[in-house]
């Protein structure tokens, strides 16, 4: 057993954990943040993304002892303390990126970190590229790609636009 | 995943001694091949010595005429470097290629070039470019560091502290990949440094990672993707799998080469 602590959406987090407990395993069973989900537990379908430090990293492919005194974001994280919806989020919702909502918490959280990496005005062929480690088997991705450009829009504080489309 | 014993070292030298001192012990890295590995139960030592933690793996910076990486640095800040783009833009494209963005920000050079994949993209760099590797213990050129499918010339307790890169006059890398795993099926680096020309060859043969000489010497008398017209590349050595036959990669490979040859002349 390994001691870790960690800041998770926020929150100081300490815990006693098995050195092969992955970091979704400790979010999803110890913590509860059952948003990040596990898809092919396999690194390939992004179901399991969450920031490690900034940056998105697929849950499934890493220890929970690898993110001792690391930040930590999911999904759960996102939206302000308050309720509202993060602009991501909301543009999911507009946009209907989703059907069955399965890869939905990992394609926003890699969505924010596209946003944050390469900024708010994203054309087509950068969104649909920057989404290759993100399966989704319902949508045809399309309205993901759509809810992704308005999305990073809304980041860049054109939320009204968005919402008055 | 079997269960394994985990340290967090802070120097290369208390990570060696952790390694001396474990039963099976393994390094990590990004962990983005060993984990899955560990998960399939195909790999199962008994400690893992993280490197995260130690001291002085991690950045880039330019030394004379070489551009040195330290082992530790992930795939997505060797893509997102100006130092690195400015020197060698071939690198800096082929590690934005790597995998997906979740996966170029765990992954580390050194664990790339430590596992030898023999269809990972950086030991195509490391040979094309004639890159040496630099452990805890020594210098080894790219040349007699790669020994086949994931075997290099690695010691137990050598550690890979940073890869020195000489910069090419020119230099590109164009891979085809497989439409699902998103793997090279054949991945091509050319590099031109004076009168040097070097085509090292990944995902496509059958003892990993190899230097092309036919293409090489076309392409010494002309460093034009023209002098790699009507050029053939035997099939044999290469890699033949439902995916592709030896013939249709070692067409693939002059096809890769010359667009790499277009990219870096372009350049």
């Amino acid at each position: 057993m390994a001691n870790i602590t960690l800041t998770v959406n926020g929150k100081s987090v300490s815990a006693s954990v098995d050195s092969r407990t992955l970091l979704v395993s400790f979010l999803r069973d110890h913590l509860r943040l059952t948003g990040t989900h596990v898809g092919c537990d396999t690194s390939q379908c992004g179901a399991c993304v969450v920031h490690v430090d900034g940056r998105a990293v697929k849950s499934c492919t890493m220890l929970a002892v690898q993110a001792d005194g690391s930040s930590v974001v999911t999904i759960e994280g996102l939206a302000s303390a308050g309720g509202d919806l993060h602009p991501m989020q909301a543009a999911f919702r507009e946009h209907h990126g989703l059907q069955c909502g399965f890869c939905t918490p990992g394609m926003i959280m890699t969505a924010v970190d596209m946003v944050n990496r390469k900024g708010s005005a994203l054309d087509e062929a950068t969104i649909r590229h920057e989404l290759e480690g993100n399966i989704c088997r319902c949508t045809g991705y399309h309205n993901i790609v759509k809810a992704v450009e308005a999305g990073a829009a809304a980041m860049a504080g054109g939320a009204q636009k968005v919402a008055a489309e | 995943m079997y269960a394994f014993s985990y340290v967090s070292p802070k120097t290369v030298r208390q990570a060696a001694s952790a390694l001396a001192k474990a039963e099976d012990g393994k390094f990590l890295a990004g962990g983005q091949t060993l984990l899955p590995t560990m998960k399939q139960r195909l790999a199962a030592p008994s400690t893992l010595i993280d490197l995260a933690k130690v001291d002085g793996l991690s950045g880039i910076e330019l030394k004379g005429r070489a551009l040195v990486i330290g082992a530790m640095t992930r795939h997505a800040d060797v893509a997102a470097s100006a130092v690195v783009q400015q020197a060698i833009p071939a690198l800096a494209s082929l590690a934005a290629g790597i995998g997906d963005p979740a996966v170029r920000h765990r992954g580390t050079i050194g664990g790339s070039i430590a596992n030898n994949d023999p269809a990972a993209d950086y030991p195509s760099a490391a040979l094309a470019l004639g890159a040496t590797i630099v452990t805890n213990k020594r210098k080894i050129p790219a040349e007699e560091f790669f020994k086949g499918l994931f075997e290099t010339a690695l010691e137990d307790g050598e550690i890979i502290v940073k890869v020195s890169f000489p910069i090419p006059s020119k230099a590109a890398y164009a891979k085809f990949r497989n439409p699902a795993s998103r793997y090279a099926l054949a991945g091509v680096f050319v590099a031109k440094r004076g009168s040097d020309v070097r085509v090292a060859v990944t995902g496509a043969g059958s003892n990993g990672v190899f230097r092309a000489t036919v293409l090489e010497d076309a392409l010494k008398k002309r460093f034009s993707p023209k002098s790699l017209e009507g050029v053939t590349l035997p099939a044999t050595g290469l890699n033949g799998d439902i995916h592709a036959s030896p013939e249709y990669r070692a067409n693939l490979i002059v096809v890769m080469a010359k667009r790499a040859v277009t990219a870096a002349v372009g350049k």
